[in-house]
């Protein structure tokens, strides 16, 4: 039986003056966002906050000088996440391009698409999102409809991408596109200029909340030239494992809530005595164990292991705990979620109470994620 | 794993393999003592090896009992092998030799008086199979390790549901051995808990591997249940949980070494007991909903796992008992303290 591994890995001494440094940057920047904005973390938007971080040489952190990267080491970079999410800054925009788009092109991108690329990144300025999921395409990404037809110079597209992040920000799009009928050989990997390209439609989706944050990205004959693949034809389907492996392992998957959490202790310190004593001492256990499992996958990392399946726990177990916060507010607190007015706790809680339902569906479902465990178990 | 908890691991997986079965669980169930068993433990050393090695034992540290701890977890050791490594870790700290026979440990409401012991402990593990049994006892000299002869304490047979001993001791004047602890008053309850999270993570890692096997073994509708999603689902969820007391616990162990005062220490080793608690009911749970029927029989040995987790999950402290105490100190450091306490340990 093939199990997964959880090491105990402790950040090395020398972080704990980057993260006063990040501390003391926060304390600044994030001083008079309300609580329900910083509630959305890294949903949230802001290129100014986004160059600032840039400038601070706190993107694009583990990549090459002559990529503009800072090769900085996996507990570092993991040290600026962190304190990022606790403190609910807006790091949306460049999140995905930190997070997989930019080590995606590290690792398969040509040497042109770094370098016109990757320093853009590294400074804030220029922000990712990811093409995968499709209208009839899902949880089962090999069933990729969205077709990319050889033309002479590059590739003609059509078809639909959907519940693309932040694609009405963005400047790139990765996208996976079918090259050929082959379930998974025909898939292709690309570096889509948003900005740039004739023949592509962005139309936000309004989420429950009232949120556009999502989106439909429609292609119509779009050109797409051949130095923009990424990769080679059809190589697609392996590289987007290796992608979905960096974008499941980070702090952020059992982070998204902590703002909430902390709003909740506030509430019960104003309220002395020992009510909900013991409902925070098991939110407390359950944050710190996901903590130590997730720096074990950023200890991976800094090895150059692929924690892909430990990643996967992390991220299953992780959005269970960021789901079950806002039903602990409500059973302990007993205050209604509200939005545009009231407290601090009820925005939180309004924000987070209908949000949490995409905590368990983006990044790959909780049934695909717990899929992958089995097969790790030796089930499937 | 470093060297010596590779050699650790090696072999006490080999004891516990070669000595721990079905028979000698059900035996010891029934009341007999595993002589045979505890002779090989005692043999290889393993009950001493958080005794200094000034004092004949192996000199080891929590890190290192973890593999041995979580070893004994996993196979349902009928003998009180973690009470002697507790012991063991309580008397090396105060500078008491730890005796040849059977040592165990216990909490109680005590009085110490020039040199007498007096009072009642509950739940004393393997309380009539023990020759001694060691405390930590506040006294008007402050905290004070206790080592105490049995023949002259008063035993009241009990048992937890996984029917390992745990007796009632009453001690009136009984002379007894002390010396300053050097570790807090609350030290058996706290590393206590800390053995016990540690012996929880053994069996879940357990329960996880006998329930994957039994899902590809048993065949129901022409295919083996495992190739079920809804079975493959609820492994997964079996498995993360398990992981997750694993890390917890292990951390906890690096961090009492790491600090001298086991007060330092508090922290994670309640975040470790009350994640073991938590896990321990969703785990025991699916495990036996995936065994099915044989799993709810004595025949079967799932239940040596599932009623150890049941017992232990409440020992030392419950989880709702260390949340209470973990809840409480993050209220009162306040809201903005939660994150940099975190970070900062």
């Amino acid at each position: 039986m093939q199990t997964f591994r959880f090491d105990l890995c402790e950040l090395p001494e020398e972080t704990k003056g980057l993260r006063q440094e990040v501390r003391d940057f926060l304390a600044v920047e994030l001083k008079h966002i309300p609580a329900v904005t910083r509630a959305q973390t890294w949903s949230g938007s802001d290129p100014e906050f986004s160059r600032k971080m840039g400038a601070k040489g706190w993107i694009g952190m583990r990549w090459p000088k002559q990529y503009g990267g800072h090769e900085r080491s996996a507990f570092d970079r993991y040290v600026v996440l962190e304190e990022m999410l606790a403190a609910g800054a807006p790091v949306g925009a460049h999140w995905i391009g930190d997070r997989q788009s930019g080590p995606l092109l590290l690792n398969f991108g040509t040497e042109e698409q770094r370098q016109l690329i990757l320093p853009k990144v590294a400074r804030g300025e220029c922000y990712f999102c990811i093409g995968m999921s499709e209208p009839d395409s899902g949880s089962d990404l090999a069933a990729t409809r969205t077709k990319a037809e050889k033309v002479d110079g590059g590739y003609r597209v059509n078809g639909t991408k959907l519940w693309t992040s932040g694609a009405h920000h963005a400047h790139y799009m990765i996208a996976l596109f079918r090259t050929s009928p082959d379930k998974h050989a025909g898939l292709t990997q690309f570096l889509v200029d948003l900005k740039n390209t004739d023949g592509i439609t962005i139309r936000p989706i309004k989420d429950l909340a009232g949120n556009a944050h999502f989106n439909e990205v429609v292609f119509q004959d779009a050109f797409v030239p051949d130095s923009m693949l990424v990769g080679s034809e059809g190589s697609g389907w392996a590289q987007v494992g290796a992608e979905l492996a960096f974008e499941r392992s980070g702090p952020e998957r059992y982070l998204s809530s902590f703002l909430l959490m902390v709003e909740m202790i506030r509430e019960l310190q104003k309220r002395g005595g020992a009510e909900g004593a013991r409902e925070i001492g098991r939110l407390v256990a359950h944050l710190v164990t996901l903590r130590q499992m997730s720096l074990s996958v950023a200890g991976m990392l800094d090895k150059g292991e692929n924690p892909a399946l430990e990643a996967s726990v992390v991220k299953d177990l992780g959005a269970v705990f960021e789901q079950d916060m806002p039903v602990k507010a409500h059973e302990l607190l007993g205050i209604a979620p509200t939005v545009g007015a009231g407290s601090d706790l009820e925005q939180v809680l309004g924000y987070l109470t209908q949000t949490v339902p995409s905590f368990s569906l983006r990044g790959g479902t909780r049934e695909i994620l717990r899929g992958i465990i089995a097969r790790g178990l030796g089930l499937r | 794993m470093n060297e010596l908890q590779t050699i650790l691991s090696d072999s006490i997986a080999k004891l516990l393999g070669d000595h721990v079965n079905k028979d000698v669980i059900q035996r010891a169930e029934e009341g007999q003592w595993p002589a045979e068993l505890w002779e090989a433990l005692v043999q290889n050393g393993m009950t001493r090896i958080l005794v200094p090695e000034a004092q004949e034992g192996a000199g080891a540290n929590w890190e290192d009992a973890h593999v041995v701890l979580k070893a004994a977890g996993e196979h349902s050791t009928p003998a009180p092998l973690a009470e002697a490594i507790l012991a063991g870790f309580i008397l090396g700290r105060a500078g008491i030799a730890m005796p040849e026979g059977v040592v165990t440990v216990m909490e109680g409401d005590f009085k110490l008086e020039s040199g007498r012991l007096s009072g009642v402990a509950k739940a004393v593990p393997w309380g009539r199979n023990a020759t001694h049994a060691v405390t930590v006892v506040e006294s008007g000299w402050g905290v004070e390790t206790v080592l105490a002869p049995l023949q002259y304490a008063r035993i009241d047979k009990d048992q937890n549901v996984a029917r390992e001993p745990r007796d009632t001791l009453t001690f009136d004047h009984v002379v007894v051995d002390t010396a300053w602890a050097g570790l807090p008053g609350n030290a058996v309850k706290l590393y206590g808990a800390l053995t016990r999270s540690i012996q929880m993570a053994g069996a879940l890692d357990y329960l996880t591997r006998a329930s994957v096997q039994y899902a590809n073994e048993r065949t129901q509708f022409g295919k083996p249940i495992g190739k079920f999603q809804a079975i493959q689902q609820q492994l997964a969820v079996l498995s993360t949980q398990s992981a997750a007391v694993g890390i917890a616990a292990a951390h906890a162990a690096a961090r009492a070494d790491k600090v001298s005062s086991g007060d330092a220490a508090a922290f994670e080793i309640a975040v470790a007991k009350v994640r073991a608690d938590d896990a321990s009911s969703a785990a025991t749970s699916i495990a036996h909903q995936v065994h099915g029927a044989i799993g709810f029989t004595y025949e079967h040995g799932l239940h040596f796992a599932t009623r150890r987790l049941w017992s232990w999950r409440a020992e030392f402290g419950s989880g709702a008992d260390w949340a209470d105490w973990l809840g409480r100190e993050t209220i009162t450091r306040g809201a903005d303290k939660l994150w940099p306490y975190v970070t900062g340990r």
